[in-house]
């Protein structure tokens, strides 16, 4: 292969340049996210009219969809840059790892949040052990073991290969994980009052879901750029770069 | 290659035999957590019947995950660990030779118990076979996981509690159906489902963990 | 076009649609902050105590 294709990414295993490109790119990822969810939320909250079956309690949607298909695209990435970081031995994809997990667990946790404050009012209990709230459940508990790994090491580097090994596999566990759960609640409890993929969802409604999950998918664009920012820096704070980015 | 596996694994044995003293004690703990059940929730033939094999299969577990957190902690202490990484043997094959031992000294005495703990909570004697069949696939696949866990904490001064954290979750499908198939079993259902999914697990565990515990031995030998 | 009432009250799901927004508002603000701050305290270390420094 071409010696020359592979310069961009090269550049990419770079400390400063990725340090410096983190940093110009998070405010566009900042507007466009403050953009689209501020319309997101406009027509979620105000312009749409109620769900004529859950009345002004689907609006929990807006943030819930969102924050639990973060979730997953965040332990994702975490896995992918884990493998880059361990195959290729590229310190920065473990930057990129440590600095998505913090971001993964508070999605999460969010999701869980909202979906229980969902499952209030239309099921009746805060908690029920559905098929998806235990995976996101299971799922914060591998962000939390994947951080709590890493932070047990007091050699950094050392700390970031454990616990790529852990998130790939904690990858390859995922779907058997979710597929086992979605088993083991279709056996225990009858059908849940889960309005899900088959019911209807109206234009207006639709829209601004949309919206919302691409503007916190540019939220988390740019939480995640000022945090592989934090975590280059804290990394590489010995190195002489350090001195001239501040300059 | 089967005669250095062989070797290392009889060396292993016969260490775990030297301290017969803490070989029992996840067997003892096994036999214990089970006992608090009855005595925690009530003693009613009904309740225990139905919390039955669940309760045998977390006492499993737990059994099974504390004891293995020190799985190479002594041979990392005494550096027989970075010995055995340059043997011409792949640290894959030490590694499953390692958990072999490992499932030999506790989780088969777990299954052996199996039936003893089944009659404690009313579980019907036809359906015991059943139930010692999951612990019997149940226990191999969690001493793979164990394994990858205590492989990625035995660097760590204090690690405490962190290596069942990060292996619990792991271990949720292999609880599921295990449970689910002694439940069935029970119910006078079948199980084999369940016993199948929990097989497929264990052909996944085999072929896939080796990987991740040398890796990760290999990581905590670098710090 | 709806009050301002009617919007405040949810339809009666105010009790569990505004909680699970301001949680929102929470994670997100912790989220976009904290790194910020973090930044900064880092650079002030380095610039106080220089690169010489583990």
């Amino acid at each position: 292969m071409d010696k020359h294709s592979w310069a961009w990414f090269h550049r990419f295993a770079s400390p400063p340049y990725l340090y410096r490109v983190a940093g110009s790119l998070a405010p566009w990822f900042a507007w466009t996210a403050a953009l689209l969810i501020g319309i997101g939320l406009y027509g979620g909250l105000w312009s749409s009219p109620p769900d004529y079956q859950q009345g002004d309690g689907f609006r929990i949607i807006y943030i819930h969809v969102p924050s639990a298909y973060l979730s997953m695209l965040c332990y994702s990435l975490l896995a992918l840059a884990s493998a880059v970081g361990l195959v290729w031995r590229l310190k920065l994809a473990h930057a990129v790892a440590a600095a998505a997990a913090p971001l993964g667990a508070s999605f999460t946790l969010l999701a869980l949040v909202t979906g229980s404050l969902w499952g209030k009012p239309m099921w009746g209990t805060f908690w029920v052990w559905d098929a998806r709230l235990t995976s996101e459940l299971i799922l914060l508990f591998l962000y939390l073991g994947f951080i709590a790994l890493s932070r047990a090491y007091e050699d950094s580097r050392s700390g970031d290969r454990a616990s790529a090994v852990l998130a790939l596999v904690g990858v390859v566990n995922l779907p058997i994980i979710h597929y086992s759960v979605v088993w083991w609640s279709s056996l225990h409890q009858g059908s849940t009052r889960f309005f899900g993929e088959d019911a209807q969802i109206a234009p207006s409604m639709l829209i601004p879901l949309l919206l919302m999950i691409l503007g916190f998918t540019f939220l988390f664009g740019a939480c995640l750029l000022k945090r592989v920012q934090v975590e280059v820096l804290t990394r590489e704070r010995n190195a002489a770069w350090a001195m001239e980015v501040l300059r | 290659m089967s005669a250095p596996f062989g070797a290392l694994l009889g060396r292993d044995i016969r260490l775990a035999y030297r301290r017969r003293g803490e070989l029992a004690m996840p067997a003892i703990f096994f036999v214990l957590v089970t006992a608090l059940f009855p005595l925690g929730l009530s003693p009613q033939p009904e309740l225990l019947r139905s919390v039955g094999p669940g309760v045998v299969w977390v006492a499993a577990l737990l059994a099974g995950l504390i004891g293995q957190q020190t799985l190479f902690k002594g041979d990392f202490d005494d550096g027989s660990l970075e010995q055995l990484t340059l043997c011409p043997m792949p640290l894959e094959l030490v590694a499953l030779a390692r958990v072999a031992s490992h499932w030999l000294t506790t989780g088969l005495p777990i299954v052996l118990l199996s039936p003893l703990m089944g009659l404690l909570m009313d579980y019907p004697g036809e359906a015991m076979g059943t139930l010692a069949l999951s612990l019997f696939l149940g226990t191999a696949i969690l001493s793979l996981l164990g394994a990858v866990g205590a492989a990625l904490t035995v660097g760590l001064r204090q690690s405490g509690m962190l290596m069942p954290v990060l292996v619990l979750p792991l271990a949720v499908p292999v609880l599921i159906f295990g449970a689910q198939a002694a439940a069935q079993a029970a119910r006078a259902e079948d199980p084999a489902g369940a016993l199948y999914l929990l097989g497929a697990m264990m052909v996944l565990g085999i072929s896939l963990a080796p990987f991740a515990i040398a890796a990760a031995v290999r990581v905590s030998l670098e710090s | 076009m709806k009050s301002l009432h009617e919007f405040l009250s949810m339809g009666g799901y105010a009790v569990y649609v505004w909680p699970a927004y301001a949680v929102a508002v929470v994670v997100v603000a912790v989220n976009a902050i904290s790194p910020s701050l973090r930044l900064r305290q880092l650079k002030a270390e380095i610039r106080a105590h220089g690169a010489a420094k583990p």
